[in-house]
């Protein structure tokens, strides 16, 4: 069962006057098929915490380790971790001039696989993860995020999800700008992977409204770069009623 | 008009020399001329060389440069067509019409031979005419002729390879209802100064598409310029440049629509990587008063791929009637940068192959248009090289 183990990760961007340290002490581990909710308020790191496990070179790890199945994940490049199976659907999801879609998703799949899809199969898999979507079939033509309203690139990365099937996905802030029919669609696309149990699913989100379709098993506090405190569905709740006041004074130690 | 473009490959008297009336525009300094003495030296402040950084191009600008180089040119041609070399004099010479800048009219001035190449009127090619130049270092000056009789059709590849410093002009005479198709790759040496007007003047119902395809060399400034002799004139004009470190490479089109019910379609895409890589695209499109029913667009995109590179595109659009079918141009600029790649990456996809997928997607579109299998794969060939470079 893979796993990801996530230990006293410290990780500094560079700002004007020098490193500023935005995760101190993240600890995580999550399984198969577990749905981890990591909510914070704006600034606490949940972003930091998504893009540092993608590899992003913004971001320096100062301290700590993350490990997949064992694997040092710190030590791979970014294409590597995706190919280990680490998924990170991003919250502006980047446009790329030139590439369709479909040659995207292929080329995408053909490296996550490791051979290229049997071309039959793979238009018919497209075709329909894409209708599961209601995603346009024109969109395969048209060049990857260009153009996209902000409901049609969540759908695009949740459509990448279901075809790239990783061990661990994580959705930075998916439901950001979403409309209710855009939200249900991509939380359906969501669920869709989650059922199959095979995937680690690490929903960064600032809101609670995901989680009324999307059922965390746990839910973590993120505040001032790191995780102020864990629960169950119930803690969300919580957050509900109450907000983030009490994280952000800075009151909470986990 | 229509009596401006020649049938065929005949040299009758009646052709006119010199072709249409020029263009004189403002943003010329000079106004076209067969003749050096006629231009000023320019001296970089000019609208047509500010972008051009002179020093480059040896002497070609001011006089000074002798050719004194070697240049080997070979004409594969199918049956049918004829190759010939001629002199200075023969008529055949100067139709599509007159230098327009100085470096074009120093190389009119100064050839001492030509090829004139001609495809008979209602012959049909399946075969391209090769023409391979070849620099062996040092000043050449050249002239070529490429006739296409009415109802012809002919595709004709331009290869230039080697180093050299060259100044040469190719005139396309395209007959009534004839098809001309050009492929002219600049596949230079590190040094070479390439710098020449290609001038098609398009008969009635004639079709011509050129597909510029510019690599190498350290300066190569092109001039591809378009003229109706007729009535339902077509013109394609597809061009892909990739700039390197410390490459200039300049097209600078002009579309002539002076005809009525004619067309035209400009489509340049440029890849520019490493410090001081240089891409200038000009696109003048004028459409006067008398060319009714023209219909016309013209796009210029780029892909800058590093840090250090700079492309400078300039559209313009000129329209004297308001009697057309329509206008339109584009210029867009964009970059890979980081976090393309990053995203690309983020799908497990390396960043070799990243880089490889952008500009291959980039540069499709107007790959495809070559239609000539072994030049297409060397195109292709050629990307994967200058992107290996740029990984590596």
């Amino acid at each position: 069962m893979a796993t990801l183990e996530i230990h006293d990760l410290h990780v500094s961007v560079e700002a004007e006057n020098g490193p500023r340290e935005i995760l101190r002490g993240v600890d995580l581990t999550v399984k198969q098929g577990e749905t981890h909710a990591i909510m914070g308020p704006n600034g606490s790191g949940k972003s930091t915490l998504a893009y540092s496990l993608a590899g992003h070179s913004k971001y320096t790890v100062t301290g700590g380790t993350v490990t997949l199945d064992g694997e040092d994940v710190l030590e791979m490049s970014v294409d590597e971790r995706a190919r280990a199976g680490i998924f990170l659907a991003m919250q502006y999801p980047v446009e790329v001039p030139g590439v369709s879609v479909s040659n995207f998703l292929r080329t995408s799949a053909t490296a996550v696989r490791g051979e290229a899809p049997k071309l039959r199969l793979w238009v018919k898999e497209v075709k329909e993860a894409m209708e599961r979507l209601s995603i346009d079939p024109a969109f395969a033509e048209r060049n990857v995020n260009e153009g996209f309203s902000g409901g049609e690139k969540k759908r695009h990365e949740i459509l990448q999800l279901e075809l790239l099937k990783p061990k661990i996905a994580i959705l930075d802030e998916t439901d950001s700008g979403l409309d209710v029919d855009a939200l249900r669609v991509v939380s359906e696309g969501v669920n869709r992977v989650r059922e199959s149990g095979e995937v680690g699913t690490l929903l960064i989100t600032h809101y609670t409204r995901i989680l009324r379709y999307i059922k965390p098993d746990f839910v973590h506090v993120f505040a001032q770069g790191r995780i102020a405190e864990s629960g169950g569905a119930e803690l969300a709740d919580k957050l509900e009623n109450e907000g983030y006041e009490a994280y952000v004074k800075g009151g909470a130690h986990s | 008009m229509a009596e401006n473009t020649p049938a065929g490959s005949t040299t009758d008297g009646a052709i006119q020399v010199g072709g249409p009336q020029q263009p004189i525009d403002a943003r010329v300094s000079a106004p076209a001329s067969y003749d050096v003495a006629d231009f000023p030296v320019p001296h970089g402040r000019e609208e047509e060389w500010r972008f051009t950084p002179l020093q480059r191009l040896r002497g070609l600008h001011d006089g000074t440069a002798e050719a004194k180089g070697g240049l080997r040119i070979e004409v594969s041609a199918p049956e049918g067509v004829t190759v010939e070399t001629v002199d200075r004099e023969d008529p055949r010479l100067g139709r599509a019409g007159k230098p327009v800048d100085r470096v074009a009219a120093q190389a009119y001035s100064s050839f001492e031979k030509a090829s004139v190449i001609s495809v008979p009127k209602d012959t049909v090619l399946t075969e391209p005419v090769r023409i391979a130049v070849h620099g062996e270092g040092g000043v050449a000056f050249g002239h070529q002729v490429v006739e296409v009789g009415s109802f012809a059709e002919a595709l004709v590849v331009v290869d230039h390879t080697g180093d050299a410093t060259l100044a040469a002009n190719i005139e396309y005479v395209i007959g009534d209802g004839a098809k001309l198709t050009v492929v002219s790759v600049q596949d230079w040496d590190d040094e070479a100064v390439h710098v020449a007007q290609h001038t098609a003047l398009v008969g009635r119902d004639a079709t011509f598409k050129s597909v510029i395809v510019t690599f190498g060399g350290d300066l190569v400034r092109l001039h591809p310029r378009v003229i109706y002799g007729g009535p339902g004139g077509e013109a394609e004009l597809y061009g892909l440049y990739f700039t390197d470190d410390g490459q200039h490479q300049e097209h600078r089109l002009f579309v002539d629509h002076d005809t009525p019910h004619c067309r035209s379609n400009v489509v340049y895409k440029g890849a520019l990587q490493g410090q001081d890589a240089h891409a200038v695209w000009i696109g003048d499109v004028l459409i006067r008063a008398a060319a009714e029913g023209t219909d016309t667009y013209e796009l210029n995109r780029n892909l800058v791929l590093t840090d250090g590179a700079r492309v400078d595109s300039v559209p313009n659009l000129e329209i004297e009637t308001g009697e057309i079918v329509g206008a339109g141009h584009a210029s867009a600029t964009g970059r890979f940068d980081d976090e393309q790649l990053f995203y690309l990456m983020a799908r497990g996809i390396t960043a070799e192959e990243a880089r490889r997928l952008v500009v291959r997607g980039f540069f499709a579109e107007l790959v495809q248009q070559i239609g000539i299998p072994d030049i297409e794969g060397r195109l292709l060939g050629k990307i994967e090289a200058e992107l290996e470079a740029s990984v590596g």
